[in-house]
């Protein structure tokens, strides 16, 4: 991240207040860094047993933007953070994400930052490397990126597909938008409500797990096929009946954005 | 992670929770000493973790202590969808005049946990859903303080309970959302929670799922774990920290990252080939754990094939090309292997593939078809 050239201006270990790291003072806690240094944002690395804790303590030192790297917290310990972020007014990314980057401006998070471009393409996506993967097609076809958002692979996530496609319609730099859903759950299907209703700009669209088996928890703890419910073929089903253009590989989105990139609405505003 | 009725039925008492009187029998003749200290007739019912059990022959109605003895030997040892009967409960039959639901559930769309009641009980509960969602209400327990007993109530009277019922009602109810908060269930659901033909409210049948995440603060619950519910193979991958699930395909799938491993082998069958496994190594992808996850694959008879995807991220490819090397000459692997490799410091890790003699790509979609093709020969 200090590579990238993000102004990360505090790190929290408890007891080691004083020392730096990288160059980086560390304080001892997250409402100590925040008076002395003004951070308004927090990225979480800490384990799944420290996380909840992690993510209260960032929302009580009026942190707006947290940022939660962490795999593997339990599901109700996330019912009741997520429920107090909210309260807090604070916008939770994750847990179990890479994180999110803003191409040539800023990173939050783990991803591999070389393989991104700044353009118009806002991504978002449940996933960690099936991300990169996707950044990757539409890079290397000359497709830069707005924003690439890791909203995480657990059940209970801090922010949504609706609420970040929300701030892609909002944001004037994106052109269009690439989603990249899987199994378990029913946040594509109100994802395509959203896209029907109060999304103006394209969205291309992936969903992996088509070959996974019901009742089987596919590596992230929200991929699950669940009671005839959470398949993939139902959520293909609704984002193309909202207009989403889906594609069944990953490389499929890169050619997707690319035939739209050469079509002529795309280069009538011109990303 | 799944337990037992058996099990489950032990957690709900501890939340004042009417049972049957009942116990487990793994061998005919115990089935007849409890049918015997029970003194009336008896449900034996076959313990696996899979459904429908009734409908296979599973669950029979013994009269007498000799009946239930014969029961219990034609259900122990029976397979039902592939698993062997190896527990049997044993429990008072249940006189029934109607049978209802009660389940709890995270409500992942209201980031909340859910009660859920329907008066269709006794069947599958899935089904109702689909056929007469009407028929199933909900209440939404508040993620801070919990489930209110009026919520309960409004459950019970929509439910058509009345009188003692709905008190009844209203304490299971809190009993089942308390036990499943405290044990860290993803389901905790009592079908048929039966009404007595002398107006009391007995629950049959329990089950419950833990949040495997939260398993860690509740260490009791490990004795909990049935080995039989995990092939060899996923019990390994879970004891290495890898997400292993097994499937009955020829390629053997190696990758980086859940998304990008469900990908990797939606790719596969979208080409016409069939993945033996789900397999995310994770992150890191040092020797000693892609060493671990090669011996996994070739475990698999059913492999013919092997596809290593990777996506370098914080993990340079350079790094992750001599972790494939060091582990193949740990392991030696005879199947043809197909990497594809991407990412940080990409060149160099080829070309320390192809060092080694290894072909690599740095495309999915090509390394999907090639496998495919080896996978063939």
């Amino acid at each position: 991240m200090l590579d990238y050239g993000t102004n990360v201006v505090a790190g929290v270990t408890p007891g080691r207040k004083g020392e730096t790291a990288l160059g980086v003072p560390v304080f001892n806690g997250v409402a100590e860094a925040v008076r002395e240094t003004a951070a308004n944002t927090s990225i979480i690395y800490v384990p799944a047993f420290a996380a909840p804790d992690a993510i209260v303590e960032a929302v009580d030192a009026g942190i707006s933007l947290i940022v939660c790297i962490t795999e593997g917290i339990p599901t109700l310990e996330m019912v009741r953070v997520y429920s107090y972020v909210r309260q807090g007014g604070a916008r939770l990314i994750g847990p179990n994400c890479p994180g999110l980057i803003s191409p040539g401006k800023c990173k939050v998070g783990i991803m591999p930052a070389h393989i991104h471009r700044p353009g118009g393409i806002g991504v978002i996506s449940r996933s960690g490397t099936l991300t990169y993967e996707v950044v990757l097609e539409l890079t290397v076809r000359g497709f830069g990126q707005s924003t690439c958002v890791g909203i995480g692979g657990d059940p209970i996530i801090g922010s949504s597909f609706v609420d970040v496609l929300g701030l892609f319609e909002k944001d004037a730099a994106t052109g269009a938008v690439v989603m990249i859903g899987e199994i378990g759950g029913s946040d594509e299907e109100s994802a395509a409500e959203f896209i029907a209703t109060s999304l103006s700009k394209p969205v291309f669209g992936f969903i992996a797990g088509q070959s996974a088996p019901p009742g089987k928890r596919m590596g992230h703890a929200g991929a699950i096929i669940s009671g005839g419910s959470g398949g993939a073929a139902d959520k293909v089903a609704a984002l193309t009946a909202a207009g989403v253009r889906m594609a069944s590989t990953p490389t499929e989105i890169g050619e997707l954005v690319q035939r739209w990139g050469e079509s002529e609405d795309a280069r009538s505003e011109r990303i | 992670m799944r337990i037992h009725e058996y099990q489950a039925r032990e957690i709900i008492r501890r939340y004042n929770i009417p049972t049957p009187s009942a116990d487990v029998a793994s061998i005919p003749s115990e089935a007849r000493k409890i049918a015997e200290r029970l003194r009336a007739p008896v449900v034996v019912k076959a313990q696996v973790l899979v459904g429908g059990r009734g409908k296979a022959g599973g669950v029979k109605l013994a009269q007498t202590p000799r009946e239930a003895e014969a029961a219990a030997g034609a259900i122990l040892g029976m397979e039902i969808k592939g698993i062997t009967v190896e527990k049997v409960m044993v429990a008072e039959a249940t006189k029934i005049a109607r049978e209802l639901y009660l389940g709890v559930v995270v409500d992942r769309r209201a980031r909340t946990v859910a009660v859920m009641g329907s008066p269709e009980g006794g069947v599958d509960i899935e089904e109702v859903a689909r056929s007469s969602p009407e028929r199933i209400v909900k209440a939404h327990a508040h993620p801070m303080l919990g489930l209110f007993d009026y919520q309960a109530r409004e459950l019970a009277l929509a439910m058509g309970l009345d009188g003692r019922l709905l008190r009844d009602f209203t304490l299971i109810s809190r009993g089942l959302y308390q036990a499943f908060i405290e044990c860290d269930a993803s389901l905790a659901e009592i079908n048929p929670l039966v009404v007595t033909d002398d107006g009391k409210l007995v629950a049959v049948d329990t089950k419950m799922v833990l949040d495997d995440n939260a398993l860690f603060r509740h260490k009791d619950f490990e004795a909990l774990r049935d080995p039989s519910d995990e092939d060899e193979a996923e019990r390994m991958g879970r004891e290495l920290g890898f997400s292993y699930v097994r499937l009955d395909g020829s390629i053997g799938c190696m990758v980086n990252g859940a998304g990008l491993a469900m990908a990797t082998m939606d790719v596969i069958e979208l080409y016409g080939g069939s993945p033996a496994n789900f397999l995310d190594i994770g992150g890191g992808a040092r020797s000693e754990r892609v060493a671990a996850a090669f011996r996994l694959l070739i475990a698999d008879p059913g492999v013919k094939a092997v596809l290593l995807n990777i996506f370098g991220g914080i993990t340079r490819c350079d790094e992750v090309a001599k972790g494939i090397i060091a582990a193949l000459r740990e392991v030696p692997c005879a199947l043809p292997i197909v990497v594809r490799l991407v990412g940080t410091n990409e060149a160099e890790g080829r070309a320390l593939l192809a060092q080694a003699g290894l072909a690599s790509t740095t495309s999915m979609v090509d390394a999907a078809k090639m496998v495919i093709e080896k996978a063939r020969d």
